[in-house]
């Protein structure tokens, strides 16, 4: 890929904050959308003489992701600190693993857009502490929130093997669903669960030695490091072209124009004067720890998809819908498990239940809809104890959290396909409808339709009309 | 007015005359800070007292009549780097002038929850950085024997305070030296204990990987009482050691026949004042007199240990003072620009000169062009030194030596001469680099200035150094000599 007589050189350090219950190094909650300061205690504020405590969960969490990217584990983790000054940055150090990384020589197969895959190295990964965020009020004043401060961090730092936007693009897509299905991050960009530092650099094609890379910082769209990307691949091509020289420099992207505006020109590398962190003691990672964090690792998207088309017969394409977010997949495994037809369960995942978060523009987990309850109505479809035409009424009966079956008798939504029972009526209505027989003999084919409609009507529309179709038919044979 | 004598009474006594209500605890608190109101303008030991705390906590204390512990009732004095709650602590700065932390360090929890009661901070070096308390922002406070003469440092307050006769104890804490050099220069008995025995929590950090909390007190028992107190784990300091706390006064039995003892011939090379090496190898004849089996060793990379220290304790020092920025707590300059002006102005305003280039020297130390050439070099030397100290100790049970090259200087003598502050710490530092227990106690006089005989342990054996200070302690009684300070009324 390119433009014109460049080729692209594209590299992605993609940060996702791991949903651990506790902060890296401190005992407050992690959560998102609080008041500003909520989450926080003495450890955040970075007072003096106070002390980190590193949370094992989020080292176990990274070294899920390690596992999920097919990177090698470290034997032995050492803190780092990265020093430089920032108010979102309250003891002036990140605490982070430059040394040590959690997670080495892994990859990514992505699946591009022409069906092709290629394998994107994954250089290293690192678990480290978010910082908390600057806001700029329009009294003049600056305000610092330190909720975010802290909240552990999976960096994940590809190799330069991206050659376009567009593999850019599928890369972060499918490394997205890669943490999602390792069940360590919900990964919402809206919040900044998941955001990209991107750098890109073009040269001449043939040409041995890259090009000087442009970095931009923390963006949290695909669609938007698709575009920046999209955009400099252009702007450096016209540079080089037009006998101009790209600048090491950090650039910033603008969504209202699509394009990236010069933040600063990079000279020499930034110095964080990193070092061993003295306040925590190293980590030592032995194989059977790492199999107990595998065994607890959830199956990948891939493998989920591979299950579903072979063993329940899936299409492929619903497959992958089935498999967009683990809260989906972990929803339907569960009502496959609570005995409901794979098929059914899927259509009516992939269509009524989506549909219904769309229109309520909710999470599937924020819906009250159990896998029993989903199970249990497309049971009760199954066994002919309900109509596809009444289940439409239960589904939103469960989408409210009620037990399909207790609400399909209480609002007396059973199908009757007891042949003794439908018998009985077929009988009786017939008797009473000698003409309709003679109709029927007499080739009119409307005249079941009439009689149905009486069926129907007798049975409060209760009746199975499959079943009753066929013992009508019969019985008419022998009239 | 009642008057309480701390060189009669050691903590022992103190705690029987209160369970025997000679005096109640508030009595002894009011006496205690009547005595620093009198004495401490000579001395200065103290940053500032806090009365009111004090007394309402001896009240409560002579309410439930609860002296279950020795400690309880007992006051003493804290290094102003040791955070308490709702009390002013500076660490000697003006960056956290009136600053009051939310918490208490871990060290402090222990003390209250013992019943020790806190009269006041103690004056120290900023930040703990430096050797005779001059570099406070506050005040400089004097050598107990001698006003003209600096009290060593960091924890010069908490020695004066103590050698003084203010407090019967006090706690200090020692990266290079910093409890175990005011110690020696005030003739008083100055534990640094094993790294990890004590928690950091809420001990103003200067250099992580070699902090550690520990008592001044005038008798070798007294000290083992305090350290029984504050050693131990805690769930807040991730490099506290959970390693059980033995009774570090189980061993105090005057015995060390058969104890081995190791003199590195390096303790007593060049820049050891004579005075001072007779004295301490006079100690140390004394304890062989006592039975103990005494050899010279060697410790060899024991000269590159000043530049390896000033090198980690900088470069870790720098990451550590980068909080102290003016955006959330403490000094924040006024009048600034921008960001960069904020941090640059109140940093410049609001640290001292030794302060500055401890900074300076970590931040060239860590910088890329630097890591390799020095602070990779350091950790290096680092681990040949703990090799030394393991060569040594796998034949010997305490290493023996001076605490310091001199007895307390003048006033003044050198605090514009860094460099040769820095190289006082020769005898000092090896033993925070190696993370050992290392004693203090009175070797006697040159010139009637106190010398420090310090006595090194392996890890996590304070109770052995405790023996043989104890052991030469109670042959010499040295600590019955009481100076002029105290003695006028």
């Amino acid at each position: 890929m390119g433009t014109g007589n460049f080729e692209t050189t594209i590299g992605l350090e993609v940060h996702v904050e791991m949903q651990t219950n506790s902060k890296l190094l401190s005992p407050s909650p992690v959560h998102y959308g609080d008041q500003p300061n909520e989450n926080t205690n003495v450890i955040d504020f970075g007072y003096p003489g106070v002390l980190p405590v590193a949370n094992k969960g989020a080292l176990e969490y990274g070294m899920r992701a390690a596992l999920a990217l097919n990177a090698t584990i470290s034997p032995f983790i050492r803190w780092d600190r990265k020093n430089y000054f920032y108010p979102d940055n309250p003891k002036a150090y990140q605490t982070t693993q430059s040394q040590t990384p959690i997670g080495t020589n892994g990859y990514l197969d992505v699946v591009l857009a022409d069906g092709q895959t290629k394998r994107i190295r994954i250089k290293e990964m690192h678990v480290e502490e978010d910082a908390g965020k600057n806001t700029h009020g329009a009294d003049g004043y600056s305000y610092v929130d330190l909720n975010r401060q802290g909240t552990p961090l999976i960096e994940i730092v590809s190799e330069a093997d991206i050659a376009s936007p567009d593999e850019a693009y599928a890369y972060l897509e499918q490394l997205r669903q890669a943490i999602l299905f390792t069940g360590i991050s919900e990964a919402k960009m809206q919040e900044g669960q998941m955001r990209a530092d991107v750098n890109i650099s073009i040269r001449p094609f043939g040409s041995t030695k890259y090009g000087t890379k442009v970095e931009m910082k923390n963006i949290n769209s695909f669609n938007y490091v698709r575009n920046a990307l999209i955009f400099e691949e252009k702007r450096q091509a016209e540079v080089l072209r037009s006998g101009g020289v790209i600048q090491q420099e950090t650039r910033r992207y603008n969504e209202p124009t699509k394009s990236t505006i010069l933040m600063r020109v990079k000279e020499g590398a930034d110095d964080y004067r990193y070092f061993p962190e003295p306040d925590l003691s190293p980590v030592v990672i032995d194989q059977e720890w790492i199999d107990q964090v595998a065994a607890e690792l959830p199956k990948s998207a891939k493998e989920r998809q591979q299950d579903y088309v072979t063993h329940l017969g899936i299409e492929q394409y619903d497959a992958e819908v089935l498999t967009q977010t683990l809260a989906m997949a972990d929803f339907y495994d569960a009502t496959i498990a609570a005995g409901a037809d794979a098929k059914r369960a899927a259509n009516y995942l992939i269509g009524d239940v989506n549909a219904f978060m769309n229109k309520h523009q909710v999470e599937l987990q924020e819906t009250q809809l159990t896998p029993q309850h989903l199970a249990g109505m497309i049971k009760l479809i199954e066994a002919g104890t309900i109509s596809t035409k009444q289940a439409k009424q239960v589904f939103e009966a469960i989408m409210t959290g009620e037990e399909p079956e207790a609400f399909a008798k209480k609002n007396g939504l059973v199908q009757i396909s007891d042949p003794a029972v439908l018998l009985e009526w077929i009988t009786d209505v017939l008797d009473n409808n000698p003409q309709s027989i003679e109709d029927f003999k007499g080739g009119k084919d409307r005249a079941t339709g009439y009689l149905i409609g009486q069926l129907m009507k007798m049975s409060k529309g209760q009746a199975n009309p499959g079943i009753m179709n066929k013992l009508l038919l019969e019985e008419l044979a022998k009239r | 007015m009642m008057t309480i004598d701390f060189f009669d009474n050691d903590l022992t006594s103190l705690h029987n005359a209160l369970l025997n209500k000679q005096f109640t605890a508030s009595e002894l608190t009011k006496a205690t800070l009547e005595k620093i109101e009198k004495t401490d303008d000579k001395l200065h030991a103290f940053i500032m007292t806090n009365p009111e705390i004090a007394l309402s906590q001896a009240e409560s204390i002579d309410e439930k009549q609860d002296f279950a512990h020795v400690l309880s009732g007992l006051p003493l004095a804290l290094k102003d780097n040791l955070a308490t709650k709702g009390i002013e602590t500076t660490g000697a700065s003006k960056i956290l002038e009136g600053f009051k932390p939310v918490y208490d360090a871990t060290v402090v929890e222990k003390l209250n929850q013992d019943g020790a009661i806190s009269v006041g901070k103690a004056n120290m070096d900023e930040f703990a950085m430096g050797g005779s308390t001059e570099t406070s922002y506050y005040s400089k406070t004097a050598n107990a024997w001698d006003q003209t003469k600096v009290p060593g440092g960091s924890s010069g307050g908490s020695a004066a305070a103590v050698a003084a006769g203010l407090v019967p104890f006090a706690l200090g804490s020692d990266t290079g030296g910093s409890i175990r050099q005011p110690a020696a220069f005030n003739g008083i008995v100055g534990m640094k204990p094993t790294y990890g025995r004590v928690s950091r929590w809420g001990l103003f950090a200067m250099a992580s990987s070699l902090d550690q909390v520990g008592p001044f007190t005038r008798t070798v028992k007294d000290n083992a009482l305090v350290l029984n107190t504050i050693a131990g784990f805690d769930i807040k300091d991730s490099t506290a050691s959970k390693r059980e706390v033995p009774d570090f006064t189980a061993q105090l039995t005057g015995n060390i026949k058969g104890l081995k003892i190791a003199v590195p011939k390096e303790y007593f090379g060049e820049g050891i004042d004579p005075k001072v090496a007779t004295t301490v190898k006079a100690a140390i004849t004394q304890l062989e007199a006592m039975g103990a089996t005494v050899d010279e060793v060697s410790l060899p990379h024991t000269k590159y240990g000043v530049a390896a220290y000033y090198i980690i304790m900088s470069s870790e020092a720098s990451s550590n003072l980068q909080r102290y920025d003016g955006v959330r707590y403490g000094y924040r300059a006024d009048d600034v620009k921008n960001l960069e002006d904020l941090y640059v102005k109140t940093r410049s305003e609001g640290f001292g000169d030794e302060v500055k280039r401890r900074i300076m020297l970590g931040t060239f130390s860590l910088s890329a062009g630097a890591y390799d050439a020095f602070f990779k070099k350091a950790a290096k030397i680092r681990t040949l030194l703990i090799e030394d100290f393991n060569k040594v100790f796998a034949n010997y049970d305490v290493i023996v030596g001076p605490t310091a090259p001199t007895v307390a200087y003048g006033l003044g003598e050198e605090v514009d001469d860094p460099t040769a502050m820095y190289l006082a710490d020769v005898l000092t530092v090896p033993v925070n680099l190696a993370g050992l227990p290392g004693l203090s106690v009175n070797a006697g006089f040159v010139d009637g200035l106190p010398v420090g005989l310090q006595i090194i342990g392996k890890p996590f054996d304070e109770q052995t150094v405790y023996q043989t200070g104890y052991a030469f302690e109670q042959a010499t009684r040295l600590f019955e000599q009481i100076p002029d300070i105290a003695k006028e009324d």
